[in-house]
C-alpha cells in the first residue's frame, strides 16, 4: 500500500517510477565521458584500459562476439597498432574447420577473427553460472538504459543526453553494497543498488587494484586503479564496442548540419525573392479548378 | 492529374510527336506546374511534400538495408549488426531508415491535425481526406512490421503483443492469428512473412499516394481560410511558388531529421532491442514505439480484450466519417471560435493518451487512460456534430486575396476581415 502510495505520489511530480522497480532504485549519477556531445570522441587511452579491465575481468564470463580484433586497430576505436592487434590474435585458441580430413581444429587467432566466447555455447555458460548465462557484452551500452521521467526525457533531446546506458553500467559496477536491514538476498543472488529489484546474479565483478595500469615516469599508475576507474574505462570501452562508428557519426553529422544550414539559408532567400513577385498583383497564370466547388 | 485538358505545348518536334502519343508531360505540367495554389497557404502545406520526400527516402534506404538484412530468426539480429559495423556506411543508412519512421510519423501527424483543424476533409474532399486515412493505416502496418525485423527483444515481443490482439476476434481470431504467425508462436515463419509484406507494403502506401494526389487535383488544396478560390487573384501557379516553398520545407525537415540520426540515433528506439530476441525471457516493459502509444493507451483502457481491440480500431476508423460527423458549414476552425478550444483540448487528450500509453497499466494511470478513451471518443461523435447547429462561426473573407490583404492593412491576427459577409458559403 505504501508502495503504491510512493508510486502515484511519483507519478503526480513527475517522476514516474517505472513498473519493474521496487520504488527506491536510485537513478545513477551523470558522469562526464568524453564521447558525450556533438563533438565527442573517445579516449584512446581510456579505451585501452577498458580493453585490459575487460579482457582480464570480464572476459572470463562476458562474451564480445561482434567484436572483431581487427576492429580494435581501425580508426575510432582504441587504435592498437596493427602489429600488437595480431599479436592479440595470436593468443586466443580458435576453432576452424573442418580440415580436408573432415575434422574440426584449433589455430591461432588472426585479425579477422571475431572475440571467442568463454563458453561453448549458451546452455555451458548458463550452467557455469547458476543457471543464468552471463550475456554477450557487444551491446550492452546501448541495450541497458534506466528512467529518466518527465521532463528529463524532454530536455535530454536537446542536451543530445544518449550515455544513459553508460552512466547505468558505472552505477551497476559501483553498486555492490551490503543490503540494507531486513532485504533478504536468495542464495545465488547479489545486492546491487542500481539494478532493478536489487538482486543481481553477477558477483561483485571488480576490485581495486585488481588490474594493473600503465605507470608514468614516477613509477605511479596513470589514472587510479580503483573499482570506480575500473568501471568507466571499461564502460567506454563497451560504448565503443556497442557503437564503433559514434566518432564517424557525429563528425559526419556536423558537416551534414551545415551543409543543410546553409542550402536551408539559400532556398529561404530565393523563396523570398519569388514570393516578393506576388505583391498585390499575382501572376495571372493561375486559373480556378475547373471542377465543383460549394 | 487533374481531368481538365492542359494548354501544355512541348517545344520540340520530339516533344510534340511524343506528346501526341503519351500525354505523360503534359499531365506533370497541369498537376506541378500550372497547378493553382491558394496564395495564402502556410507552412502547414508543405507536409504532403514532406511525406513524398520521407516515403521515397525509406524505400530508398530499406532497398538498401534488405540487400545485408537476412530474415531467419537465428541470423537477423547478426546481420543488423553487420548492417552497423562492417557495412560501409551502413550505420548511417540504418539509422536513417529507423528514424525516417519515427520522421514519417511526426509529419503524418502534423499533416492530419493540419486537415482537422481547417476542415480539408469536409466537402468536396472527403475521397481524397478517406485515401489519407488508408495510407495511414497502411504505414502503421507497414512501421509495425519493421520495427520486428530486427529481431530484439522489443521487436519479439511487441510482435507477440500485437498479434495475439487478433485471437479476441470471435470464432476465426485463433485461427487468423495462426495465420499470421505462420505456426503456433512468433517465431521464424512470422519472422518471414512480415519481412515480405513489410517489403510490400510500401509500394501500396506508393499507390494510394498517387491516388490522394490525384484526389487533390481535383478539388484543389484547401487553405487556411477555408474558402475555395475563387478568381485567379486568389491563386498562384504550383510552380515556381508551391515548388519553391516545399524545397525549403522539405530542407528544414531535413536538418531536423539529421539531428536524431547523427546525435540521438537511438533515443526514439528502446534498449531492450539491443538484446537479441528470447521467447523464455519477457521484457519488464513492452512498450510499442512512440506513434503508437495513444492507440496503444486507448486499447489497454477498456478492461475486456475484444473490447480493447475494438476500441482501438475504432479510434482509427471514426476518421473516415469526420467529414459526416462535422456537421459546421464552415471549414477552417480560425473562424469557428468554440470549436477552436475544442480541437486544442482534443490534441491535449491525444498526447495524454499517447503518454499514458507509455506507463504501465495499472492504478491511476488506468482510470485516467478511461477518462481520455472516453473524451477521444466524444470529440467524434458528440463535440463535432452538435457545434455545427450551437455554434456561431465567425464572418468569412470574401476571397482569398481579401484575406490576405487585410492582413497586410490591418495587420490584425486573424482574417476574420471586418468587411466580411455573413456566412452563405460553405
Amino acid at each position: 500500500m505504501m508502495k503504491r502510495t510512493l508510486l502515484i505520489a511519483a507519478a503526480v511530480l513527475g517522476l514516474s517510477a517505472p513498473a519493474f522497480a521496487a520504488g527506491e532504485t536510485p537513478v545513477p549519477p551523470q558522469l562526464k565521458w568524453s564521447f558525450q556531445g556533438p563533438f565527442g570522441t573517445f579516449d584512446r587511452a581510456q579505451l585501452q584500459r577498458g580493453f585490459k579491465v575487460y579482457r582480464e575481468v570480464c572476459a572470463s564470463c562476458h562474451g564480445l562476439s561482434y567484436v572483431a580484433f581487427r576492429n580494435l586497430s581501425q580508426p575510432g576505436g582504441p587504435e592498437f597498432s596493427e602489429g600488437q592487434v595480431r599479436a592479440l590474435a595470436a593468443e586466443y585458441k580458435i576453432q576452424d574447420g573442418p580440415n580436408e580430413a573432415g575434422d574440426m581444429f584449433e589455430r591461432p587467432g588472426r585479425a579477422a577473427d571475431r572475440f571467442p566466447s568463454p563458453f561453448p555455447n549458451e546452455n555451458a555458460a548458463a550452467a557455469a553460472n547458476g543457471g543464468k548465462a552471463p550475456p554477450d557484452l557487444s551491446l550492452m551500452a546501448k541495450a541497458r538504459t534506466y528512467e529518466r521521467g518527465f521532463p528529463w526525457w524532454i530536455t535530454d533531446i536537446f542536451r543530445q543526453y544518449s550515455e544513459n546506458g553508460a552512466d547505468y553500467l558505472v552505477a551497476l559496477m559501483n553498486g555492490y553494497h551490503e543490503p540494507p536491514q531486513g532485504f533478504t538476498v536468495p542464495e545465488g543472488g547479489h545486492y546491487n543498488e542500481y539494478y532493478p529489484g536489487h538482486i543481481i546474479a553477477m558477483p561483485k565483478p571488480i576490485s581495486d587494484g585488481q588490474v594493473e595500469y600503465p605507470k608514468n615516469e614516477a613509477g605511479q599508475p596513470q589514472v587510479p586503479e580503483t573499482v570506480d576507474q575500473y568501471a568507466r574505462d571499461v564502460t567506454a570501452f563497451l560504448t565503443w564496442t556497442a557503437e564503433p562508428h559514434l566518432e564517424a557519426r557525429k563528425r559526419l553529422g556536423f558537416q551534414v548540419m551545415l551543409f543543410l544550414i546553409v542550402l536551408a539559408g539559400l532556398l529561404y532567400f530565393t523563396k523570398k525573392k519569388i514570393w516578393a513577385r506576388v505583391g498585390g498583383e499575382v501572376d495571372g497564370h493561375a486559373t480556378p479548378p475547373m471542377t465543383h466547388n460549394p | 492529374m487533374s481531368q481538365h485538358p492542359t494548354t501544355y505545348v512541348p517545344k520540340s518536334a520530339l516533344g510534340r510527336w511524343f506528346e501526341s502519343r503519351l500525354p505523360i508531360a503534359g499531365l506533370v505540367h497541369s498537376s506541378f506546374v500550372a497547378f493553382p495554389v491558394p496564395r495564402n497557404l502556410t507552412y502547414f502545406w508543405t507536409f504532403g511534400a514532406i511525406l513524398s520526400f520521407m516515403l521515397v527516402a525509406q524505400i530508398v534506404t530499406g532497398v538498401f538495408l534488405a540487400m545485408y538484412y537476412t530474415p531467419n530468426a537465428n541470423l537477423a539480429f547478426q546481420s543488423v549488426e553487420h548492417i552497423m559495423r562492417d557495412v560501409n556506411y551502413g550505420w548511417l543508412i540504418r539509422y536513417l531508415h529507423a528514424n525516417g519512421a519515427s520522421m514519417f510519423f511526426i509529419a503524418v501527424y502534423l499533416h492530419i491535425f493540419r486537415n482537422f483543424y481547417y476542415g480539408s476533409y469536409k466537402a468536396p474532399r472527403e475521397v481524397l481526406y478517406i485515401l489519407g486515412v488508408i495510407i495511414f493505416i497502411l504505414m502503421m502496418a507497414t512501421a509495425f512490421m519493421g520495427y520486428v525485423l530486427p529481431w530484439g527483444q522489443m521487436s519479439f515481443w511487441g510482435a507477440t503483443v500485437i498479434t495475439n490482439l487478433f485471437s479476441a476476434i470471435p470464432l476465426v481470431g485463433e485461427t487468423i492469428v495462426h495465420y499470421l504467425w505462420g505456426g503456433y508462436s512468433v517465431g521464424n515463419p512470422t519472422l518471414n512473412r512480415f519481412f515480405s509484406l513489410h517489403y510490400l507494403l510500401p509500394f501500396m502506401i506508393a499507390g494510394v499516394v498517387a491516388l490522394h494526389v490525384w484526389a487533390l487535383h481535383v478539388p484543389g488544396q484547401n487553405n487556411p481560410t477555408g474558402i475555395p478560390i475563387k478568381s485567379g487573384k486568389d491563386a498562384v501557379p504550383f510552380t515556381p511558388y508551391a515548388t519553391i516553398k516545399d524545397i525549403f520545407a522539405v530542407v528544414v525537415f531535413l536538418i531536423f531529421f539529421a539531428y536524431w540520426v547523427f546525435y540521438m540515433p537511438n533515443y526514439l528506439g528502446h534498449a531492450d532491442n539491443y538484446i537479441p530476441a528470447n521467447p523464455a525471457v519477457t521484457p519488464a516493459h513492452i512498450v510499442p514505439e512512440w506513434y503508437f502509444l495513444p492507440f496503444y493507451a486507448i486499447l489497454r483502457a477498456i478492461p475486456d480484450k475484444l473490447g480493447g481491440v475494438l476500441a482501438m480500431g475504432a479510434a482509427i476508423v471514426i476518421w473516415v466519417f469526420m467529414p459526416w460527423l462535422d456537421t459546421s458549414k464552415v471549414r477552417s476552425t480560425a473562424y469557428r471560435p468554440l470549436y477552436k478550444q475544442f480541437f486544442w483540448v482534443f490534441v491535449g487528450v491525444c498526447l495524454v493518451l499517447g503518454w499514458l500509453g507509455s506507463r504501465p497499466a495499472e492504478g491511476w494511470y488506468v482510470i485516467a487512460s478511461q477518462i481520455c478513451t472516453v473524451y477521444y471518443f466524444a470529440h467524434f461523435l458528440i463535440v463535432l456534430p452538435v457545434l455545427g447547429f450551437v455554434e456561431r462561426p465567425l464572418p468569412l473573407p470574401n476571397s482569398i486575396l481579401e484575406s490576405v490583404m487585410g492582413v497586410q492593412k490591418g495587420g490584425a491576427g486573424m482574417p476574420a476581415g471586418a468587411n466580411a459577409e455573413p456566412q452563405s458559403k460553405g
